[in-house]
């Protein structure tokens, strides 16, 4: 095929309209200047300044823990509803279920945040649980949300699974127990770690849904940014902003290679 | 057929001693349902130790489901398994005396050849030095020797069927299942892995049990062949009674090609039974007596064969056996012709002419008038 000058000129241009705003965040993570849009020379300080601001690594600790629990709540509960889609085929609500399951990855943000809210607080009411919103309330919303990404990556993974490993592997003598951490467990391992990372991730991205659920001195890092762009950018936002991006670029690119990995074996085998 | 020593004694087939041998597998009206689909339906089967019995059927016929109740995977809804004069009933796949070959292989992708084929020897908690031993053994029965550490996407299709048959060997079951074992493989490689499964079994002594739905295979490979139809066993048989003896019409078109009229029985002695046929044109006389009354409705099947084509119209004795018809189609397969011959009625009958002279310049050609004629003894009469 003849190369043209136009397919080329397409993608540079599509990829810096994708990416131009974040590698100028990145280099400018890196200007002297107080002021975000002039450059005045290269320096690290405001990552030195980061780091000092005891708001700011308080806001990214409870992040952290806030991202992991959720996630680990959503592979469990997403692990569970994957594996009632995939492997019962026919139960009564089959089709209603795997619709709520997956219903959470459109809802739009808001609507999911406020009805979470309203029903936090209804609970509260009625239970008396959970007591005020906090971390509690963020993991609770999180972990909501997540397991619907968790299903549908767990899902696709289960459903080219052959069942007849499972039975062979008990043909040989396996427990069902035994067969299931020796056959089962390996070969949807990828999903799962893929499935975590990428609710790890979407937790730790999550600025509305928090913004909703979360009370007094529980406040995560999307929202502290957030709080403090309103007041002017500062350029130690802009440093944190490219520690974020590094994290979850390198989240989303294990997850994406250990998916890639596991593929061709599976597809050959 | 499998067994073909020079002396094909009794005890090489034990079923037609049926007095003095123990069955091995003892499948007793056996039933299994899905919902409201019967996929089985009242089968009872006596296996015999190292048989190689093949299930033949067409997708849907309930061998698979016969052959997962054998392995384990389903519950019979009625009736009762036995191996070994043990009821295998309550028995979980886990604990049955049993292995099985999958038809994908089922191969355990994330473990090398050698771990695959070890898996079930370390379920038995069998000391180390032993199962390395076992699985160079059972490498090399196979013919794998070098490749142990390889992962299964690393091997042809040939390949992994033998090391899916070395994992199902391993544990020396007393009874093995075999799901189309040569399903995925190409002709070629079918033929040769025929011979090396059968050699492989007579050598182990191990009964196997295999599902498939190629005729050919099952008669290359069978002491005997048990032909499924609709989740019943339609019949049982040695490769040669199921295909020169057919019991029913189904049996009789299912296995190779075979023409069959319908007829009235016009004399029906005990030696020989005489049937009008309108299709065919003539009558047909069987050389030996039938179980079937005057006057009654019934079929006659015949391979392509065992029938013959002349120009001149040969002498039969009894004025019958003969009937002639216009060549519509001829199929040249090399070893032998296919005519498909016309007959007045309509009826288009098939036959088979070995091609015994090299480039005929006289052979039957298209449009030709022809005689086809059979003897008294070629045809199966059938009433079902």
């Amino acid at each position: 095929m003849r190369r043209g000058w136009f397919l080329p000129i397409a993608a540079a241009l599509g990829f810096s309209f994708l990416y131009a705003p974040i590698v100028s965040l990145v280099i400018f993570s890196f200007n002297e200047s107080r002021l975000v849009t002039v450059w005045s020379g290269f320096s690290t300080k405001w990552y030195g300044e980061l780091f000092r601001d005891p708001q700011m690594l308080g806001a990214a600790w409870l992040s952290l823990q806030i991202a992991a629990i959720a996630a680990t709540i959503a592979l469990v509960l997403g692990t569970l509803a994957a594996v009632a889609l995939v492997r019962f085929r026919r139960f009564k609500g089959r089709t209603l279920f795997s619709g709520m399951v997956s219903a959470p990855l459109v809802m739009p943000d808001v609507i999911t945040g406020l009805s979470l809210l309203l029903l936090f607080v209804a609970m509260e009411g009625f239970l008396g649980w959970p007591r005020g919103r906090g971390m509690l309330t963020i993991v609770i919303a999180h972990a909501t949300f997540c397991t619907a990404y968790v299903c549908v990556v767990v899902q696709s993974r289960l459903s080219d699974f052959d069942r007849s490993l499972e039975e062979a592997a008990m043909d040989l003598g396996a427990s069902p127990v035994r067969t299931f951490f020796d056959i089962t467990l390996p070969i949807i391992a990828p999903a799962l770690v893929s499935g975590w990372l990428l609710g790890f991730t979407l937790s730790l991205d999550d600025l509305v849904i928090a913004s909703f659920v979360s009370g007094p001195g529980s406040s995560t890092l999307p929202m502290v940014i957030f709080s403090k762009v309103r007041l002017g950018v500062s350029p130690d936002v802009n440093a944190l902003a490219t520690i974020i991006i590094g994290l979850v670029a390198t989240g989303v690119l294990i997850a994406t290679i250990i998916q890639l990995r596991s593929k061709p074996k599976k597809a050959k085998a | 057929m499998a067994k073909k020593s020079t002396q094909l004694a009794i005890d090489t087939r034990p079923w037609r001693d049926t007095a003095n041998n123990k069955p091995f597998v003892r499948i007793k009206n056996v039933t299994k349902k899905f919902g409201d689909v019967l996929a089985v339906h009242d089968v009872s089967l006596d296996i015999y130790r190292s048989e190689l019995f093949c299930l033949l059927g067409g997708s849907g016929s309930g061998k698979s489901t016969l052959l997962r109740m054998l392995a384990g995977f389903e519950q019979p809804t009625s009736g009762t398994i036995e191996i070994d004069g043990q009821d295998m009933t309550e028995v979980p796949p886990y604990n049955r005396p049993v292995n099985m070959m999958f038809q994908s292989y089922a191969l355990f992708p994330h473990m090398s050849v050698e771990q695959n084929i070890a898996y079930g020897l370390k379920r038995d908690n069998l000391p180390k030095a032993e199962i390395n031993d076992r699985v160079a053994e059972l490498l090399s029965l196979v013919k794998l020797q070098d490749y142990g550490r390889r992962k299964p996407h690393q091997l042809s299709g040939g390949q992994r069927q033998r090391v899916a048959l070395a994992r199902a060997l391993a544990k020396r079951p007393k009874l093995l299942l075999l799901d189309e074992p040569l399903g995925a493989l190409d002709k070629k490689l079918r033929e040769e892995t025929q011979f090396e499964l059968v050699k492989i079994q007579e050598s182990l002594g191990v009964t196997f049990i295999v599902v498939t739905h190629d005729q050919e295979e099952a008669m290359t490979l069978a002491t005997r062949i048990g032909v499924m139809n609709l989740g019943e066993i339609a019949m049982v048989g040695e490769p040669t009674d199921i295909y020169e003896f057919p019991n029913s019409r189904f049996v009789a078109g299912f296995i190779g090609s075979a023409n069959m009229v319908e007829g009235i029985v016009t004399e029906d002695e005990p030696g020989h039974v005489r049937i009008r046929s309108s299709e065919l044109g003539c009558d047909i006389y069987v050389g030996h007596g039938v179980d079937c009354a005057p006057e009654q409705i019934l079929w006659w099947a015949i391979r392509p064969e065992k029938m013959s084509l002349s120009r001149e119209k040969p002498v039969t004795p009894h004025d019958a056996n003969v009937t002639s018809g216009i060549v519509e189609e001829i199929a040249y397969l090399g070893d032998i012709s296919l005519y498909q011959v016309a007959l007045e009625s309509g009826k288009r009958i098939r036959v088979s002419q070995t091609n015994s002279v090299r480039g005929n310049p006289d052979a039957i050609t298209w449009d030709e008038k022809v005689y086809v004629t059979w003897s008294d003894s070629s045809g199966s009469v059938l009433t079902v």
